[in-house]
C-alpha cells in the first residue's frame, strides 16, 4: 500500500512569490524573516521524500463559476496548466506546468464516491494560487505529479466545518489503501483570520489575532472538538470575512487524525495576516524528525503544539482587554 | 439586486485583460457593451432570457462605486480584485504599497464591528 509520509498544513500567500524574488532593493522589510521562514518549512516535506502530491486547494473565482459550483471536486488529468491571467497581473505569479497523477485521482474519485463523499470532477482544471502558492513554498521544483482537490470556501451555503474534518478523514483512508509502492504527501493550504474586500483588510495585523492563537493550538493538537464547539460559519465570518478558508486547514488536520499533534509548527504576523506552517509526519521516522528540529531550531518554530496561551499574542490579549475595559466605562 | 449578474460583470471583466482596460477607460461605456457582448451569453450560441441589471446596478459599476456595490451583496473577492487592477498601480504610484487596499478599507469602515451585507444568493 501507498505509505502517506507527511501532512502538510499552511496558509498561502499570493505575495510570497514577489517578495522574495524582487530585486533586493525592492523587497519588503519582513521578506526576508519570512524567506527564511518558508524556506526551513519547505525541508519538512523535503525529509518525507514524496512521490505524489495530493493537494487541497480551492479556486478563487478564476475557472469555478457561480453557473455550476461544486463543494467539493477532484481534478483528473495527466497534465494541470497553473496560474491564470488576473493572478500574474496582481502578484506576478509565473505561469506553470504540473504533471498529474491520474491513477490516483481516479482511484481517490472512485473510492470518495464510495464513502458516500459526491465529488464532482473536472478533466480541464486549471491550478490557481491556493495551489501554486505551496508548489511555489515547499517544492519549487514543481517535479512531482498532483491530485488537486478543491473545496468550497467562498460560495455560501458552505459545507459544515464536520463535513470538512469528515473529507480529510476520508482521504486518509483513501491514500493508506491506495495499492501502490509510492509515497504520498498531502498538502492544503487556507487560512486564518483574513478579511478581503472589507473594512479590517490590510490592517496592521490580522483581523482576528486571538482567533489565530486558537486555530493553531486547536490543529496543532488535533482537537477536533474544539474546533466543532467553537467554529461555525457565522463566527468564521466574525474573524474576518474571508476566514472560511481554515475550512481547508481544519480538512487537513483530518487527514492527520484527531488528537494527533503535529509535529512542526510555525507562525509569522505578517502585518495584514498571520502566516502558518505545520507538518505531521503519520509514519514518522528519525530522519523526518531530525529534519523538523533542524528547520525548527532555523525559524525558531515548535517541534510540537503551539498553545492559545504563547506569549506570542500577550499583546492582543492586552489590547482586547483595555477594549473591553474602555467599552464599559 | 441582480446579485448573480453583477458577479458575471465583476468576473468576467477581471478575467480579461482588454475588458479591464475598457473598464478602467470607460465605465458606463464598457456595461453598455458588456451587456450586449458578454451579459446574457451562456455560451457563443445559448443565451439567458432573464438576466438584467437594475438601473441602480447599472449605476454603480457604471460609477465603479465598490462601496455600493459591497453594500448590495457583491462577492467581496470579486469586488476586491478588480477594483485593484483597476486602481492599485496609481495609488501605489502615489502614495506606496497597497494604497488603494486600506483606501478601500477606509471607504467601507463604517461596517466595521457588523455584520455585513450577505453576498449569498
Amino acid at each position: 500500500m501507498a505509505e502517506l509520509t507527511a501532512v502538510l498544513a499552511s496558509t498561502h500567500h499570493p505575495f510570497y512569490y514577489k517578495a522574495t524574488t524582487s530585486p533586493e532593493d525592492q523587497r519588503p522589510p519582513y521578506a526576508a524573516d519570512w524567506q527564511r521562514k518558508v524556506e526551513a518549512y519547505r525541508e519538512t516535506l523535503t525529509a518525507a521524500e514524496p512521490d505524489i502530491l495530493v493537494m487541497v486547494g480551492a479556486d478563487h473565482f478564476h475557472q469555478l463559476w457561480l453557473d455550476n459550483y461544486p463543494q467539493f471536486l477532484i481534478g483528473k488529468q495527466e497534465t494541470y496548466d497553473a496560474t491564470f491571467y488576473n493572478e500574474e497581473r496582481e502578484f506576478g505569479i509565473p505561469k506553470y506546468t504540473l504533471a498529474g497523477d491520474i491513477e490516483l485521482s481516479r482511484y481517490m474519485h472512485e473510492e470518495l464516491l464510495g464513502k458516500d463523499f459526491d465529488f464532482s470532477v473536472s478533466h480541464e482544471l486549471k491550478i490557481d494560487h491556493s495551489i501554486i502558492c505551496p508548489i511555489i513554498t515547499v517544492r519549487p521544483d514543481a517535479d512531482l505529479p498532483i491530485v488537486p482537490i478543491y473545496t468550497n470556501i467562498f460560495v455560501p451555503p458552505l459545507p459544515s466545518p464536520r463535513r470538512f474534518f469528515q473529507v480529510g478523514r476520508a482521504i486518509r483512508e483513501i491514500i493508506d489503501s491506495f495499492p501502490s509502492d509510492k509515497k504520498v504527501a498531502a498538502i492544503g493550504t487556507g487560512h486564518l483570520s483574513l478579511e478581503l474586500g472589507g473594512p479590517r483588510q490590510f490592517g496592521e495585523h490580522g483581523p482576528d489575532p486571538l482567533f489565530d492563537a486558537d486555530a493553531i493550538e486547536w490543529l496543532s493538537t488535533g482537537n477536533i472538538d474544539a474546533i466543532l464547539d467553537n467554529v461555525t460559519h457565522e463566527s468564521m465570518a466574525g474573524a474576518g470575512n474571508a476566514t472560511h478558508g481554515f475550512m481547508d486547514l481544519l480538512l487537513m488536520m483530518g487527514i492527520a487524525g484527531p488528537g494527533v499533534h503535529a509535529d512542526y509548527v510555525d507562525h509569522l504576523d505578517l502585518f495584514h495576516t498571520r502566516e502558518m506552517y505545520m507538518t505531521w509526519y503519520p509514519n514518522k521516522n528519525q530522519d523526518q524528525l531530525e529534519a523538523a528540529a533542524r528547520a525548527a531550531k532555523t525559524a525558531q518554530a515548535s517541534t510540537g503544539p503551539i498553545y492559545a496561551n504563547d506569549a506570542a499574542w500577550d499583546q492582543f490579549r492586552g489590547e482586547r482587554a483595555a477594549t473591553a475595559a474602555g467599552s464599559e466605562t | 439586486m441582480s446579485k448573480y449578474y453583477v458577479n458575471k460583470f465583476l468576473f468576467t471583466i477581471d478575467r480579461d485583460p482588454e475588458w479591464v482596460a475598457s473598464y478602467k477607460d470607460d465605465p458606463r461605456g464598457t456595461v453598455d457593451r458588456w451587456e450586449k457582448e458578454i451579459g446574457r451569453w451562456l455560451n457563443s450560441v445559448e443565451q439567458t432570457s432573464w438576466l438584467e441589471f437594475t438601473a441602480e446596478e447599472r449605476e454603480a459599476l457604471s460609477t465603479h462605486d465598490y462601496v455600493w456595490l459591497f453594500e448590495n451583496g457583491a462577492h467581496f473577492f470579486l469586488n476586491l480584485t478588480l477594483f485593484i487592477a483597476l486602481f492599485d498601480e496609481e495609488y501605489a504610484a502615489a502614495h506606496g504599497p497597497l494604497a488603494f487596499q486600506t483606501e478601500m478599507a477606509r471607504q467601507l469602515g463604517h461596517w466595521t464591528g457588523r455584520d455585513y451585507p450577505s453576498v449569498a444568493m
